[in-house]
C-alpha cells in the first residue's frame, strides 16, 4: 500500500529560486534562509520519498487567463521547466507519475472533487522552488512529483475547509493504490505577504506563528478561517496559505512536528516551513 | 443591479483581483502574458502602442501601460502576477515594481522589508484610516 508518511509547508519565493541559480545562497541576505532550511534537507534525505505530491500554484505561467482551473493536476510523464521571462531555471526536468496520478484523478472525482486534468503542464517557481529548498541541486530529482496546481491568482480561491477536505480525499486515494510507495506531500506559498498597491510589503509574524502553530495544535481554527482575514491580517497573496491546509488534510488526524524555520524577508515575503510527520 | 460592496473592498491599497476585475481585464492581462516570449517583448518595445493595439482592451488601459502607471493598472484589472511580465521587460525587479505602487524609492522599500516588513496596525481597514 502507498502511505503519505508526512508533510511539508514551505514558501516558494522567486527570488530563493534566483538567488540560488546565481549563486548568491551564501551572501548575507540569503544566507539566513538556506541555512534554515539546512535541517530540512538532511530530513528529506533521510525519508528518501518515491513521490512528492505539490500542492502549489501557477502564476500566470502555466496558464493565462483563457481557462482558470481551480483544482488542476498534472497527469503527464513529464513537466518541462516554464519560462516565466527571464529563461527557465537551471533545474532538472520534472518526472512525473502518470500511473498513480491517474489513479488520483478517478479517485478524487468519484469523491466529488471536479479535477482538470493536464497533460502537458509547464511548471513554475511555485513547484521548482520548494524542490531546490528541499532536495538541493541535483542532476535528477530524486523522487517522482505530481503536481497539483490550485488557482489562488483570482479571487476567491477555493476555501481552507476546501483545501482541507482535498487533503483527506487524497489520503485516501494514496492509500487505495496497491503498491509500496512512500510519498510526501508539500503544501507550499505564504506566510504572510502582499505583493500589490499601495499596501505591499506587508508582513503578519503574529498571524503566520499561529498558523504553524495550529496545524499541529488547533488544525479547525485554520480549517474555519474565512479568506478575509488571510487577505485583511496577512496580505493579498497570503490567501496562497489555504494550500496548506490540503497538506494537512493528508495526514490524518495525529501529527508531530519535527522542523520549523521562519524568517523575515525574502524579497516581499516572510518565508516559512515546517515538517508534519504523520502518526 | 449593481452587486453589493464585498467585505474585502474595505481593505486599504490593495485591489483584490475578483472575477469582476478579471473580467475588467482580460485582454490586459492577455497582452501582458504575451511579454513571457522574448520576440513579444522586443516588438511591444520598438512600438508600445502599434503592440497594444493588437488587444481589444481600453484606451485608459493603453495610457496606464505606456505610463507604466501600476497602481491603475491594478485597478483597471490588471494583476501583480501579469504587470511583472511588464517590469521584467523593462529590465525592472519585482521589488522595483511594488516600491513604485507603494510610491518610495526602491532602496527605501527594500530596507523595509529588511526591517521586518509592513506592519498591518493601521492597514486594516479603509474606515478606520477614513477613506471610506
Amino acid at each position: 500500500m502507498a502511505k503519505i508518511v508526512a508533510g511539508v509547508g514551505t514558501s516558494h519565493t522567486p527570488a530563493i529560486g534566483a538567488a540560488l541559480d546565481n549563486g548568491k545562497s551564501g551572501e548575507p541576505y540569503w544566507a539566513p534562509v538556506f541555512k534554515g532550511y539546512e535541517k530540512a534537507k538532511e530530513w528529506m534525505a533521510r525519508t528518501k520519498p518515491d513521490v512528492v505530491i505539490m500542492i502549489y500554484n501557477d502564476h500566470v505561467n502555466a496558464f493565462d487567463f483563457k481557462i482558470i482551473p481551480t483544482f488542476a493536476i498534472g497527469c503527464g510523464a513529464e513537466f518541462p521547466i516554464a519560462d516565466e521571462g527571464w529563461g527557465p531555471r537551471p533545474v532538472p526536468v520534472v518526472k512525473g507519475h502518470p500511473e498513480l496520478a491517474s489513479h488520483i484523478v478517478q479517485s478524487l472525482v468519484l469523491d466529488e472533487f471536479d479535477m482538470t486534468i493536464v497533460n502537458e503542464l509547464q511548471v513554475d517557481h511555485g513547484l521548482t522552488v520548494p524542490m531546490s529548498l528541499l532536495f538541493g541541486q541535483p542532476k535528477e530529482w530524486p523522487a517522482r512529483v505530481i503536481p497539483l496546481a490550485v488557482n489562488v491568482v483570482q479571487y476567491p480561491a477555493p476555501t481552507g475547509h476546501r483545501c482541507y477536505m482535498l487533503g483527506k480525499a487524497i489520503k485516501k486515494a494514496i492509500e487505495s493504490w496497491d503498491e509500496d510507495l512512500k510519498v510526501v506531500i508539500f503544501g507550499t506559498g505564504g506566510l504572510s505577504h502582499q505583493i500589490q498597491g499601495p499596501r505591499a510589503g506587508l508582513v503578519n509574524t503574529k498571524f503566520d506563528t499561529d498558523f504553524l502553530d495550529d496545524l499541529s495544535r488547533n488544525p479547525q481554527r485554520l480549517v474555519d478561517l474565512p479568506p478575509l482575514e488571510y487577505l485583511r491580517d496577512a496580505g493579498n497573496e497570503a490567501i496562497e496559505m489555504v494550500m496548506w491546509l490540503t497538506m494537512r488534510g493528508a495526514l490524518g488526524h495525529k501529527v508531530e512536528e519535527v522542523y520549523r524555520f521562519y524568517h523575515v524577508p525574502a524579497s516581499s515575503t516572510a518565508v516559512g516551513s515546517i515538517i508534519l510527520e504523520a502518526r | 443591479m449593481a452587486k453589493k460592496q464585498e467585505a474585502y473592498e474595505d481593505i486599504p491599497g490593495t485591489w483584490v483581483f475578483d472575477a469582476q476585475r478579471a473580467r475588467q481585464g482580460y485582454h490586459l492581462n492577455q497582452f501582458l502574458y504575451s511579454l513571457m516570449k522574448a520576440e513579444n517583448r522586443k516588438e511591444f518595445l520598438a512600438d508600445e502602442r502599434k503592440y497594444l493595439l493588437k488587444f481589444p482592451m481600453t484606451e485608459e488601459q493603453r495610457e496606464a501601460v505606456m505610463q507604466r502607471a501600476w497602481n491603475r493598472l491594478l485597478e483597471l484589472g490588471g494583476v501583480s502576477y501579469a504587470l511583472a511580465k511588464l517590469a521584467f521587460t523593462d529590465g525592472k525587479s519585482y521589488q522595483f515594481m511594488a516600491s513604485q505602487m507603494v510610491g518610495v524609492p526602491e532602496k527605501d522599500y527594500v530596507d523595509m522589508m529588511l526591517k521586518g516588513g509592513r506592519s498591518v496596525e493601521g492597514w486594516r481597514s479603509k474606515k478606520e484610516r477614513g477613506e471610506a
